[in-house]
């Protein structure tokens, strides 16, 4: 008996947590549901569930209207190059906290998280100026470099924490037999690391993706990333859900799509290891 | 065993990130407090002049500050008490045995990877409008008169979108955690009568403290900064019922092009953010080391 009430049991933890779920989930998949619509049966009410004409129409309408894929484009190489920029950066100062910890390496940890807490719009003003001044503002050069700075110190935290766990008697082995410092990190650390900075590079690619602050303050058009694109629906456009729909799907689906496969590292990523 | 080259070597290896750190917060932070002692209006570049702080009480004594401070205050508490709440039910819902883990814990995590103004739009033209939106179908369908949740409840309807972009993190951090619990403890206090009640804050809630303290702590940093929910949903209105303080600075500088009373602002706000930082940065730390 104790097993048929534990399948009862089990079914009904199944039922609420399904129920759940999907309402969280809801709104995405209203969306993309919605991008499939012809635009007057986006606003039916009552509302339609599946049982409406699908189309492709609106994607082929975003991209005419609005030239979908140069927006695409420039998120894809600020997303990339903030990214790629900062964990090259990242991994020397990780390692060398890592491995060669002095007597200051937790404050200088934390001085870096502590940047992160300096609210950007503290130096809007300044940022913009200075970027105006050099003829940086629409560029991706200059996104690139204000996204990486951003998330600098998150990439550096997260390296750490990954560096941390490979254990330190392998690379004094590998000294020993007489590695130079420079094989030393690219034949021994570096494999070991590889899954650590896989993360790293999963995880702000999607934080760099997302960035909606100076991406929408520092780009007017040449630059813009999707952030623009999709506040250019805000009003009166946003009305027309379909086309909405599909310019939102259209922003959302690659990052949605790697996001499923970094969820696993996402908790000890952001976490900076606190949580594991 | 590090030798005296190695440590060199550390150093110069740190030194890019160090530098580069160091600039991007001294430079800007520098220009800033500059900025925020002239008279500097974009449009008006041949008013010019030292001023001292009479940016700093321009732009605090202007009605809008109060209350900007204070919807900055209801927007990210009300953020975090929903998602700390709702994240432990749905975790500790989602750790017990269930069929499909791995598909639920992707739906739930989903809403975090929605760029923040993508999910502004979909929640204020799609569910929000007052006219064809979701909530006003299920009004009609429910016989109530729809509700214009922007134009009403302005501040209550942003905090709900960031909410729900939100609510995913906590409950993968918290869920994390609780996995970390070993059930004999349950199991041993189950035994000695302790009810599910008792068992949750005696056992379970304090093991989750850690998990909470790291939830709160960065959510409260990206908390303080929104931006995109609230220029593309309400443009921090109407009138000012959900400015909050990034967005009063905002409006300040490339809006009203009063750089240097916007600059004051931004120091303000580096200030308080610095306040606050420094209250979690302790509590965190305690938390961290145990």
């Amino acid at each position: 008996m104790a097993r048929a009430v534990s399948i009862r049991r089990k079914s009904l933890n199944t039922f609420w947590a399904w129920l759940v779920a999907l309402i969280l989930f809801f709104p995405i998949l209203w969306t993309v549901l919605t991008s499939f619509k012809p635009e007057a049966q986006a606003v039916a009410s009552p509302p339609l569930f599946v049982d409406f004409d699908w189309t492709l129409q609106n994607y082929r309408d975003v991209q005419a209207q609005r030239a979908y894929f140069g927006y695409f484009w420039n998120s894809v190489v600020i997303a990339l190059g903030s990214t790629g920029l900062g964990v090259l950066i990242g991994i020397p100062a990780a390692w060398s906290m890592a491995f060669v910890p002095g007597r200051h390496t937790r404050d200088l940890l934390m001085w870096m998280l502590s940047t992160k807490m300096m609210p950007a719009v503290g130096v809007l003003v300044p940022i913009y100026l200075i970027f105006r001044d050099l003829g940086l503002l629409d560029t991706r050069t200059g996104l690139v470099v204000v996204v990486m700075l951003m998330n600098l110190p998150i990439i550096i935290w997260m390296l750490y924490t990954y560096f941390k766990e490979i254990p330190g008697e392998i690379l004094e082995a590998a000294r020993m037999d007489g590695a130079t410092l420079g094989k030393e990190i690219l034949y021994v650390l570096t494999p070991m690391a590889v899954p650590g900075i896989a993360s790293t590079l999963l995880l702000n690619i999607i934080l760099a993706w997302n960035e909606a602050f100076w991406t929408l303050n520092l780009a007017v058009v040449k630059a813009a990333p999707l952030s623009k694109f999709i506040s250019g629906f805000s009003s009166p456009e946003g009305l027309f859900y379909a086309k909405l729909s599909a310019a939102s799907t259209m922003a959302i689906a690659p990052i949605l799509i790697l996001g499923w496969f970094s969820q696993k590292q996402l908790v000890r990523g952001l976490t900076f290891g606190a949580v594991k | 065993m590090s030798t005296r080259s190695s440590r060199k070597a550390a150093r110069l290896m740190l030194s890019p990130s160090v530098i580069v750190l160091l600039v991007w917060m001294i430079v800007p932070l520098a220009v800033t407090v500059w900025y925020s002692l002239l008279r500097y209006n974009l449009l008006r570049p041949e008013r010019t002049g030292f001023i001292w702080f009479r940016n700093y009480t321009n732009f605090v004594a202007s009605p809008a500050f109060l209350s900007s401070i204070v919807n900055t205050l209801i927007l990210v508490v009300g953020v975090l008490v929903i998602t700390v709440v709702l994240g432990i039910l749905i975790a500790l819902l989602i750790d017990r045995p269930i069929w499909g883990q791995g598909i639920v814990r992707i739906l739930v995590i989903s809403p975090f990877f929605i760029m923040p103004p993508v999910a502004a739009l979909i929640w204020k033209n799609m569910f929000m409008n007052p006219t064809n939106g979701l909530f006003a179908e299920a009004a009609k369908f429910l016989g109530l008169p729809p509700f214009d949740f922007l134009g009403h409840a302005p501040l209550a309807s942003i905090t709900l979108m960031v909410a729900w972009q939100w609510l995913p993190f906590a409950t993968l951090i918290l869920l994390t955690a609780l996995q970390s619990m070993s059930s004999e403890q349950i199991e041993a206090a189950e035994m000695d009568g302790a009810n599910a009640l008792n068992r949750f804050w005696f056992i379970v809630l304090p093991h989750l403290s850690r998990a909470i303290t790291v939830v709160i702590l960065i959510q409260t940093i990206f908390l303080l900064g929104v931006f995109a929910e609230i220029l593309v949903t309400t443009n921090g209105g109407p009138g000012t019922a959900s400015t909050t303080l990034t967005f009063l600075i905002y409006k300040e500088a490339l809006l009203g092009f009063n750089a240097g009373t916007a600059a004051a602002g931004g120091v303000i706000a580096v200030i308080l953010a610095n306040i606050v930082a420094i209250f979690l940065m302790i509590a965190v730390g305690r938390n961290l080391d145990a």
